[in-house]
């Protein structure tokens, strides 16, 4: 069965601008491919076309695009979901500058990551053992810790495309508060300290396009709202 | 030669897994300057992908648990090559690399008493074998793999590692001395190719699955270091040890945990019959992975598989309950939707063994010193280099590798090669250099590509690899269908020198790095080719229709192969741990 695939072409090398590039793959009857097969079939016919992966099982997150004009990792998503009106069209992350093709700078993506200070500070002696908690203070970390730094909801979120210097975007404030949750960390204050100004935590107008596209169902929304309210309690 | 950039550390890590992670956060913290060289960041490495846990005494689940016991189980596991000093030193330092993760934050499942989760795994026991199951694998969820890369990588984020993301290492660069000066290396992002010298490099590039056509590993897994070590000159070690493991996913690959069975799941035939009561009456679908992918393959053989071509079998975990599963296994309820279209509350998964680690590598000492031989036969450290987890061989795994023993390897054996690059660096190295020529040997065949103006495809001569592989050097191994894979590899090795690089830019060039790949995937297949061949006996994971039992009279040897004679040669197995006597070898079942 041949399949039309529109993908994104830049190569700064030789493009002044990027351009849309047709072509056409045969995929197999009755089999339901994901879309990064079908990236592997364009590049074997044409090597010089770029993208991004490495599981292939959706635990990465290397390999997020924007699908038929929504978000998400191209190995977890079959083309069943994925060909709207007979066509597969593939585009890179939007909101962050393209480096080549589907490839994007992320740079400014992890930086806000590496802002809200993504590992467990506890400044007290450890134990000789693991620090003991409880399964329900464990029980927080769900839905949080799961993220694969995909940056998805990022790339999805409009606070983000204008101030992805100053808003720490949906991504990255997952990450604060999975931090903030965690029993064993004692840093509680400095962390929201470290929000506290009009951009990094508020910028977020409650749109929840994070939520529609974390590929993992996670709920960036959520953690925001728990972090603002700890800010607000803060302030009182 | 144009003169490239130099940039200097006194140690470099090449790979960003679980191995390269800890061995970084090592140097670091203990204030060397240090670099981490990884060809994707360092989160979309393959140790992201375990599931199940990590396997370790820490007595939670079991406050009597003792890492005596583990030691036993990794010893029988390894069919008895795995090196009883380097198992040893693993299972007794375990528990305080365990715990330093929880200090750095690792999400652990947790018990009722607020300790670390641990559930039971395949070839685990108690009391040296006479107790009973053990509980020993600590884990997050089903997603222990996912939780520890990000705790690692964060630990260095904190403690300020220098990383070169999205670089790859093209070869090493070795002085006349023989000794290792570092490595040349592309930034991916711009095409520069670069000298990074360092006093000592640490290969941690991890597996190298996708030697084969279906397999459970990243399609990053190439096996770089390995590669890099063998263009070098240097041996490798027990190449023919690959582990199959038993739940694949059919038609797709992607690994389901062991974990599955180890809280209570079950392999059942096309006839619902649970067949592992048949092969392992004690341990049933908990023995070790080489007993169970060989009997799925036998009951498949025999006429009993499932599905209308009879070609796999289910594993069935639906009499677990909703809760259950949801709670304690909720990336394989996500995974099996995905990629079998099975719920598993429902109806139970498709598998199929599928190639899933390296046992072999890069022979080191306990403390990540990479080994050549002399010309006595005796070890000898190799100078500047270093390697640990999946792409060195200590050896801890031996023929066959316990389920949850990989991540343990990573953080023990990644932790004593920073341990030991400091403790070298503190009694001073000599200088060690590399000129103008040794840069450029390094170079060779990345300016053989780039010269390239016609000739093979990259994609077409990497799936012809994977098939010779797949077909020929699987669960089940003979003389005449090797020697078949070995001249195939022989004439393939005709097409690899003739890759062509269609694509010549710089800014991103993934089909320049491909290439590269398929020749290290080249060097890993001929080195397990030859090994297969060599080793008459059926042990652990290698499993020879034409020689069915165990040799320990001639085998029970590390095989070594020497790439530059393509000759095989035999090394000892350690057995004299420090602190105990040694296991002996015993007939293993379970």
């Amino acid at each position: 069965m041949s399949l039309q695939v529109s993908v994104y072409r830049y190569n700064p090398e030789q493009d002044s601008v990027p351009h849309m590039q047709d072509f056409t793959v045969e995929v197999p009857e009755g089999k339901d491919l994901m879309v990064l097969d079908v990236l592997a079939l364009i590049k074997e016919q044409d090597d010089s076309f770029v993208y991004r992966r490495s599981c292939r099982e959706g635990v990465c997150g290397s390999d997020g695009m924007n699908i038929g004009g929504t978000n998400g990792l191209a190995c977890i998503t079959p083309l069943s979901e994925a060909v709207r009106k007979e066509k597969l069209v593939l585009r890179p992350l939007p909101g962050l500058p393209v480096i080549r093709d589907l490839v994007v700078d992320m740079s400014l993506f992890y930086k806000q990551y590496e802002k809200v200070r993504p590992y467990l500070i506890n400044d007290t002696p450890p134990p000789a053992t693991e620090r003991l908690q409880s399964p329900e203070e464990r029980a927080k970390l769900d839905g949080l810790y799961e993220c694969v730094l995909c940056a998805c909801c990022s790339t999805a979120c409009p606070s983000f495309w204008w101030n992805p210097d100053k808003f720490v975007g949906p991504a990255g404030l997952l990450q604060s508060y999975r931090f903030l949750a965690d029993s064993r960390d004692t840093a509680t204050e400095e962390r929201l300290s470290d929000l506290e100004d009009p951009f990094s935590v508020f910028r977020c107008r409650g749109i929840m396009n994070c939520v529609d596209v974390c590929p993992k169902g996670l709920n960036p929304t959520q953690a925001i709202g728990h972090i603002r309210k700890m800010l607000l309690e803060k302030g009182s | 030669m144009s003169k490239i950039r130099t940039l200097t550390f006194d140690a470099i890590v090449i790979g960003g897994g679980g191995a390269g992670l800890r061995a970084a956060l090592q140097l670091t913290e203990s204030g060397v300057s240090a670099a981490c060289i990884s060809k994707v960041f360092p989160t979309r490495s393959h140790t992201v992908s375990a599931q199940g846990g990590i396997t370790c005494a820490i007595a939670s689940v079991d406050p009597d648990d003792d890492w005596r016991w583990h030691m036993y189980d990794t010893v029988k596991g390894s069919d008895y090559i795995g090196d009883q000093d380097a198992i040893e030193y693993m299972c007794s330092v375990g528990p305080q690399a365990v715990f330093e993760l929880d200090h750095m934050g690792l999400p652990f499942s947790r018990t009722e008493e607020g300790r670390i989760y641990q559930r039971p795994f395949g070839g685990q026991s108690k009391n040296f074998g006479k107790g009973g199951q053990a509980a020993r694998t600590c884990a997050a969820a089903d997603r222990t793999g996912h939780a520890l890369l990000h705790t690692l990588h964060q630990a260095n984020i904190k403690s300020g590692t220098t990383f070169l993301n999205e670089w790859y290492a093209v070869d090493l660069v070795k002085n006349a001395n023989g000794q290792v000066a570092g490595v040349i290396a592309i930034d991916i992002e711009s095409g520069e190719v670069a000298y990074v010298k360092a006093k000592a490099t640490v290969l941690a590039t991890g597996g190298a699955g996708r030697i084969y056509a279906s397999t459970t590993n990243a399609l990053i897994n190439t096996g770089d270091g390995v590669g890099m070590a063998l263009r070098a000159g240097y041996m490798v070690q027990d190449m023919e040890m690959w582990q199959f493991h038993p739940t694949g996913i059919y038609g797709a690959g992607t690994l389901v945990t062991e974990g599955c069975r180890g809280e209570g799941g079950f392999l059942i035939n096309g006839e619902g019959e649970r067949f592992m009561e048949r092969y392992a009456p004690n341990a049933k679908d908990l023995a070790g992975r080489d007993v169970v992918a060989r009997s799925m393959i036998l009951e498949i053989m025999e006429g009993r598989g499932a599905g209308p071509n009879k070609d796999h079998v289910l594993l069935k975990l639906d009499h677990l309950g909703e809760a259950e599963l949801h709670a304690k296994l909720p990336g394989i309820c996500e995974l099996a939707k995905t990629f079998a279209h099975a719920d598993p509350v429902k109806e139970p998964i498709p598998v199929v063994p599928t190639c899933h680690y390296m046992m072999g590598g890069i022979p080191t000492n306990i403390g990540g010193q990479a080994l050549m031989q002399n010309a006595q036969g005796e070890d000898q450290i190799i100078e500047g280099l270093y390697a640990c987890g999946e792409a060195a061989c200590v050896s801890v795994h031996g023929a066959n590798r316990l389920g949850g023993n990989s991540l343990l390897d990573l953080v023990v054996f990644g932790r004593a090669a920073g341990l030991q690059i400091k403790k070298s660096l503190e009694e001073g190295f000599d200088a060690i250099d590399a000129n103008d020529a040794d840069i450029e040997a390094a170079m060779v065949r990345l300016n053989r590509l780039n010269e390239s103006s016609a000739g093979e495809k990259v994609a077409d001569v990497r799936r012809d690899l994977q098939n010779i592989m797949q077909l020929n050097f699987g669960v089940f191994r003979q003389e005449d269908n090797m020697m078949k894979g070995l001249e195939a590899l022989d004439a393939l090795k005709g097409r690899l020198a003739n890759l062509h690089l269609e694509d010549k830019s710089n800014i991103f060039n993934t089909a320049r790095i491909e290439a590269l790949e398929l020749e290290n995937l080249f060097e890993v297949a001929y080195a397990t080719a030859v090994s297969a061949l060599e080793r008459k006996e059926s042990r652990g994971a290698h499993a020879r229709n034409d020689y069915q039992e165990r040799d320990d009279e001639n085998w029970l040897k590390h095989s070594l192969y020497f790439p530059v004679d393509k000759r095989i040669g035999r090394r000892k197995v350690n057995f004299t741990p420090k602190t105990m006597e040694a296991f002996p070898p015993q007939t293993r079942t379970y």
